[in-house]
This record gives structure tokens, C-alpha cells and sequence, in this order.
């Protein structure tokens, strides 16, 4: 890290005996990026606003919140009506953790079109699945605190996935409890958990940038830079685009927050928790519906259980399961096939999770599973070995350069269509 | 290593012998971890059941009231239990079970101290949703005992498992009859 020379003596005296300044300007200044980032690079920057925006309003709502069975479900009410903008803070809260999701999903599915999980960022990939994992662990928590109906079922459906645990099942759902069933002391430490949770996240954000620096971001050829006539600095070329999606995410989120806040809840969690009565129809929150399908697709308790926390297991080991060298899907035309039906498999999966489960919707949830995991299990790998891939651009600054294409001899000759 | 200043002794192959202090930095790590095990203990226990939790232990229920037919839920440690007294009908087919086709064998007389009287936990033991059957009207599910709608699991007239997700039947509080007309649940 060379130290740069800032014009203002204060900002030189501080940065010669506390570096900050020269760090940030390393990561998010000259930074060198690849020059071809199209739009789904965005998503990482919206990620990070969207952390930001959660710890402001989380703060801001934990200052009227009580976190006591008598009073919570009233407590939030109180926010929506008297708190001064208190019904704004939480709609942001509550829309934003919606978007979060969807944010991180368009993340998470622009790293598997690209290969951007392959040597040498598997570790990236990894921090990235940790964080996903927390930040579901933070919205669950975070849903059971205003005490409604969903939140109390919720609550008791998901921590009842321990007990398919044998032996000692049951004594972690005890543990987890605090009590006999989901109660006061349940509802104490998960607001405890969801405060601190974010910060982890944030901790694990910090590693996920400094994996990513090491290497660079990944990009849609998915070739390694070869040099500067690759490259562009972060500032101005990619802050200001960042800047561009950015606006777009906080019109979108505008959009849902003033004229349909409730459009990606559950009506059900406005009526108080009852302990005595589960809602015919239990769903949990949207961006956990593929999993609640895989969960519900298996017959068996333990083999439900585990099959949701294997679908997520999967993607720990998917830098070992895809060995295929090339990275992007631009130039792997089968892989490219079933990404698709992966992703129309997922969002298939999103809906059966929302349905009740008989009849129909069970088979197809059950074929739905089997896919997820045949697409990693089996497909990948045999891909990896049997797949004729395109030849690779000799570097990033040549389809730039010479328009899309990666062996110009060719491109007279056949003209790729896209 | 030409001039090492580690204490460690070498063997005419080079090997490092493991000396004192080798068993210095073991005792050290080992001493390190049980001192971490023993205060991370008390911050996990803190989240079992507190004292007073526990102490909320049992409650009494008259069941003169309950007519034949007639289902009746009360609240036992945060739980709903389910009292129901059960008709003649419902006995007989809780009886003629086959009890070693069942996913979790048990004979009906091993669940119910008085046969009219079925006392359960009214806890699906899949994920813990509660089961429709205990009001009049509410689906009771193919063996007409009751049906938990979150996953489709069926309990038939003596509370046990027959079909769905659920491993184990409905869970039989301890209770004992105080009286011909009170149970004491607990
Ligand atoms: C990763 C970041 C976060 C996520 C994904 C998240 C998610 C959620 C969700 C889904 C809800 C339920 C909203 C509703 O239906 O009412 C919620 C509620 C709440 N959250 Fe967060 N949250 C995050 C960060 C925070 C932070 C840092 C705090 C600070 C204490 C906080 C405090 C609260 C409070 C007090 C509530 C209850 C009020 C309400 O229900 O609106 N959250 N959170
Ligand atoms: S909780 Fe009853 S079937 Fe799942």
C-alpha cells in the first residue's frame, strides 16, 4: 500500500500515525477494477446500504420496543401510531429486510452465472454464505419480536427443527426456549440476538471485502486481469455507478414503503400471539420459502430437517463441486442451460413453500428438492469433466476493444449471436 | 539452525525430542481451555428454564363439565393440553387399532387411565403447531381425531401418529385424578 499524498496537512498529519486514510482510499479509490463490470456488479454495494440502513432504524425502533409478551405486539402498535415517524421507521425496517434478501439473491445468483465462487475466491464465496446464513438467523428473530401470530409460530416451528436432532434434541429446544414452550424469556434473548447480530455481520463483511481485495472482483468473462488496460479505478468509474444503482434501489424501496408497505408481510401478524391456536395456514417470510418447501417435501422429521440445512451446506462446498476451469457461464453453453433451470427450479421451489402442503404441491415440491440437489451434486461435477467450453478472450481489454468475441478469426467467419 | 536458541533437545536424526518446555505450552493450552469451558458454562446455562419457570409446574382442571363428545383445552406450562372425553365410539376404534402397524406402537389403555378421559399435550410433535379437532366443526383429519394443518399430520381418537411427518404420538401429560371430577395435570 503505497502511501498516497493527501492535499490537506490535517488529513496528512492524522494518516502518517493513523493509517485510515490511506486504507480507505486503497479500497475505494484507485482500487483497480475490471473495466467490464455490467449492472449485476451492483448488488454488493447495495448489500452494504441495505446493512447500514437496518442498524439505523433497528436502533431507532429498539428505543420504543419493549421485548416482553404483554407488551411487544402493543409496543409495536404504539410505534406505527404515536411514536413520532415511528411508522415510517419501521415500514423502512421492515421493507428493507424484504429487500436485503433480494438484494443478496441477485448477489448470490451473479456469483454462480459467473464462477465468481472458483479459485481463487472460494473463501470469498464462503464469508458470503456465512453472511447469508446470519442475516437469515437475524430476520427470524427480528420477525418474532413485534409478537404476532406468524411471529409466534414462526418462532415455535423453526426452533422445533432442533428437536429432529437425536439424543440431545430436545434439550436444545429447551435451552433455546429458556422455558417449556416459546415464551417471555424466548422473546428476551431473541431481541438480545437480533441487536447483536448485525454487528457480526457487519465483522463478516469486513472479512468479505478483504478476501475480495486480494484478488479483485471476478467479472462477466470471468478471465483474470492481465494488466492496467484491464483495469479502471473504483473512483469515479464504479462509485458512481454504484451511486447510479443505488438511487434506483432507494426510488424501489420508496415505492414500497409509501404505497404498499404490508405487500411482502402477513396479514396474520396483526393479531396478537395465541399460544393456543395455530393459523390454518402457516407460511414463513418470502425469502425463506425455498427452503421451507424442502423442508416440507421429506416426510420425515430428521430427513426434512436435514435436506433444508443440507440444501445450504450444498453451497459451502460448491467451489469443490464445480471444478470446471472456466469460471463464466458466457463460455460454458451447457452449464448456462441449467443455471436457468436452476433458477427456475429455485423460484419454483419459492412458490411450492408458500402453498399448503397436500396433494399436488407436495410431488412437486418433492421433484423441485430433487433438482436442487441433483443441480449440485451431480450435474456440476459431471459438467466440470464432460462439457466443451468456448474458447476464452485472451484478456478482458480484447472484447472491450474489439467488440464481443473471443477468437477474432472466427468472429468474420460466424458471427456469435447472444 | 545453526545457532537455535530453542531449548528443545535434538536427536542424532534431527528430530525434535519433546522436552519441558513442549509439556510447559501443553499444560499451558490445556489449563487456558478448561478455565474458557468452565465460565462459557454458566453462559449458556443461563438460557434453561429459570427457577420460577420451573416452579409453574402443575394445574388443576374440574372435568365434571366436559360432556360426552366434548373437547376441552387448557394452558399447562405455556402448552395447550387437550381433555377430551371421549364417546363410546371413539374408544371402540381407538381399541381395534393394530397396534404394531403403528408408527409409534402404543396401546390406547397405556394412554388413557379411564378410557372416557384422554388427556394429551396438544403439541403437534413434528414442529409444534396445534392440532384442529378440539371445537365442534374443525377438521379432525382421516382417522377423526386430529388433523395439524402446518405440515398434514393425523392423530387418530387416541392421539397417535397414523400418517404424516409427525415421529412420535401425541404426548401424554402426567396427571392423576385428585378426584372422580378433578385431574391434577403435572
Ligand atoms: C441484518 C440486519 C437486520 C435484519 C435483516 C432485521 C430484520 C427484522 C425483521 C424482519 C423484523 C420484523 C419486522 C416486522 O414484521 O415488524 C425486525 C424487527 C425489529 N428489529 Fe430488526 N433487522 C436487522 C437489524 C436490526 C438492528 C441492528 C436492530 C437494533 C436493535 C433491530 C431492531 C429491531 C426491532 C426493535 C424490531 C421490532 C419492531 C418491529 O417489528 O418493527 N433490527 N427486524
Ligand atoms: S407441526 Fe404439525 S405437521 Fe408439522
Amino acid at each position: 500500500m503505497s502511501a498516497h499524498e493527501f492535499k490537506s496537512p490535517v488529513v496528512r498529519w492524522i494518516d502518517h500515525r493513523l493509517p485510515v486514510f490511506s486504507m480507505l482510499h486503497h479500497t475505494a479509490h484507485e482500487y483497480p477494477t475490471p473495466k467490464n463490470l455490467n449492472y449485476m456488479w451492483n448488488f454488493g454495494s447495495l448489500a452494504g446500504l441495505s446493512l447500514a440502513i437496518m442498524i439505523v432504524t433497528g436502533i431507532v425502533l429498539a428505543m420504543s420496543y419493549t421485548a416482553h409478551v404483554d407488551y411487544a405486539f402493543l409496543s409495536v402498535e404504539r410505534i406505527m401510531r404515536d411514536v413520532n415517524h415511528g411508522w415510517l421507521i419501521r415500514y423502512i425496517h421492515m421493507n428493507t429486510a424484504s429487500f436485503f434478501f433480494i438484494v443478496i439473491y441477485l448477489h448470490m445468483f451473479r456469483g454462480l452465472y459467473y464462477g465468481s465462487y472458483k479459485a481463487p475466491r472460494e473463501l470469498l464465496w464462503i464469508l458470503g454464505v456465512v453472511i447469508f446464513l446470519l442475516m437469515m438467523a437475524t430476520a427470524f428473530m427480528g420477525y418474532v419480536l413485534p409478537w404476532g401470530q406468524m411471529s409466534f409460530w414462526g418462532a415455535t416451528v423453526i426452533t422445533n427443527l432442533f428437536s429432529a436432532i437425536p439424543l440431545v434434541g430436545d434439550s436444545i429446544v429447551t435451552l433455546l426456549w429458556g422455558g417449556f414452550s416459546v415464551d417471555n424469556a424466548t422473546l428476551n434473548r431473541f431481541f438480545s440476538l437480533h441487536y447483536l447480530m448485525p454487528f457480526l455481520i457487519a465483522g463478516v463483511v469486513v472479512l468479505h471485502i478483504v478476501a475480495l481485495h486480494r484478488f479483485g472482483s471476478n467479472n462477466p468473462i470471468g478471465i483474470d486481469s492481465t494488466g492496467p488496460q484491464d483495469t479502471i479505478s473504483f473512483h469515479p468509474y464504479y462509485t458512481i455507478k454504484d451511486v447510479f444503482g443505488i438511487a434506483v434501489f432507494l426510488l424501489l424501496l420508496a415505492v414500497v414503503v409509501f404505497f404498499f408497505p404490508n405487500a411482502m408481510g402477513h396479514p396474520d401478524n396483526y393479531i396478537p400471539a395465541n399460544p393456543l391456536q395455530t393459523p390454518a395456514h402457516i407460511v414463513p417470510e418470502w425469502y425463506f420459502l425455498p427452503f421451507y418447501a424442502i423442508l416440507r417435501a421429506v416426510p420425515d422429521k430428521l430427513g426434512g430437517v436435514l435436506l433444508m440445512f443440507g440444501a445450504i451446506a450444498v453451497l459451502f462446498i460448491l467451489p469443490w463441486l464445480d471444478k470446471s476451469p472456466v469460471r463464466s457461464a458466457r463460455f460454458r453453453p451447457v452449464f448456462r442451460i441449467f443455471f436457468w433451470l436452476f433458477l427456475v427450479n429455485a423460484i419454483a421451489l419459492g412458490y411450492l413453500g408458500g402453498k399448503p402442503a397436500e396433494g399436488v404441491y407436495v410431488i412437486l415440491s418433492r421433484i423441485a428438492t430433487a433438482w436442487y440437489f441433483v443441480h449440485f451434486l451431480i450435474i456440476l461435477p459431471l459438467l466440470s469433466v464432460f462439457e466443451t467450453t468456448k474458447p476464452l478472450p485472451k484478456s478482458i481489454a480484447e472484447p472491450v476493444l474489439t467488440g464481443f468475441s473471443s477468437a477474432p478469426e472466427k468472429a468474420f467467419a460466424a458471427p456469435r449471436r447472444l | 539452525m545453526a545457532k537455535s536458541n530453542s531449548k528443545k533437545k535434538l536427536t542424532s536424526a534431527g528430530v525434535h525430542e519433546p522436552g519441558r518446555r513442549d509439556f510447559f505450552v501443553v499444560a499451558t493450552y490445556a489449563m487456558a481451555g478448561l478455565g474458557a469451558a468452565s465460565v462459557a458454562w454458566p453462559l449458556i446455562d443461563q438460557m434453561n428454564p429459570a427457577a420460577d419457570t420451573l416452579a409453574l409446574a402443575n394445574i388443576e382442571v374440574d372435568i365434571s363439565k366436559i360432556v360426552e363428545g366434548q373437547s376441552i383445552t387448557v394452558k399447562w406450562r405455556g402448552k395447550p393440553v387437550f381433555i377430551r372425553h371421549r364417546t363410546a365410539d371413539e374408544i371402540t376404534r381407538a381399541n381395534a387399532t393394530e397396534i404394531n402397524n403403528l408408527r409409534d406402537p402404543e396401546s390406547d389403555q397405556d394412554r388413557a387411565e379411564k378410557p372416557q378421559l384422554l388427556v394429551l399435550v396438544g403439541v403437534c410433535t413434528h414442529l409444534g403447531c396445534v392440532p384442529l379437532g378440539q371445537k365442534s366443526g374443525e377438521v379432525r383429519g382421516e382417522y377423526d381425531g386430529w388433523f395439524c394443518p402446518c405440515h398434514g399430520s393425523h392423530y387418530d381418537t387416541s392421539g397417535r401418529i397414523r400418517k404424516g411427518p409427525a415421529p412420535t404420538n401425541l404426548a401424554v401429560p402426567p396427571y392423576s385424578y385428585l378426584s372422580d371430577s378433578v385431574i391434577r395435570i403435572g
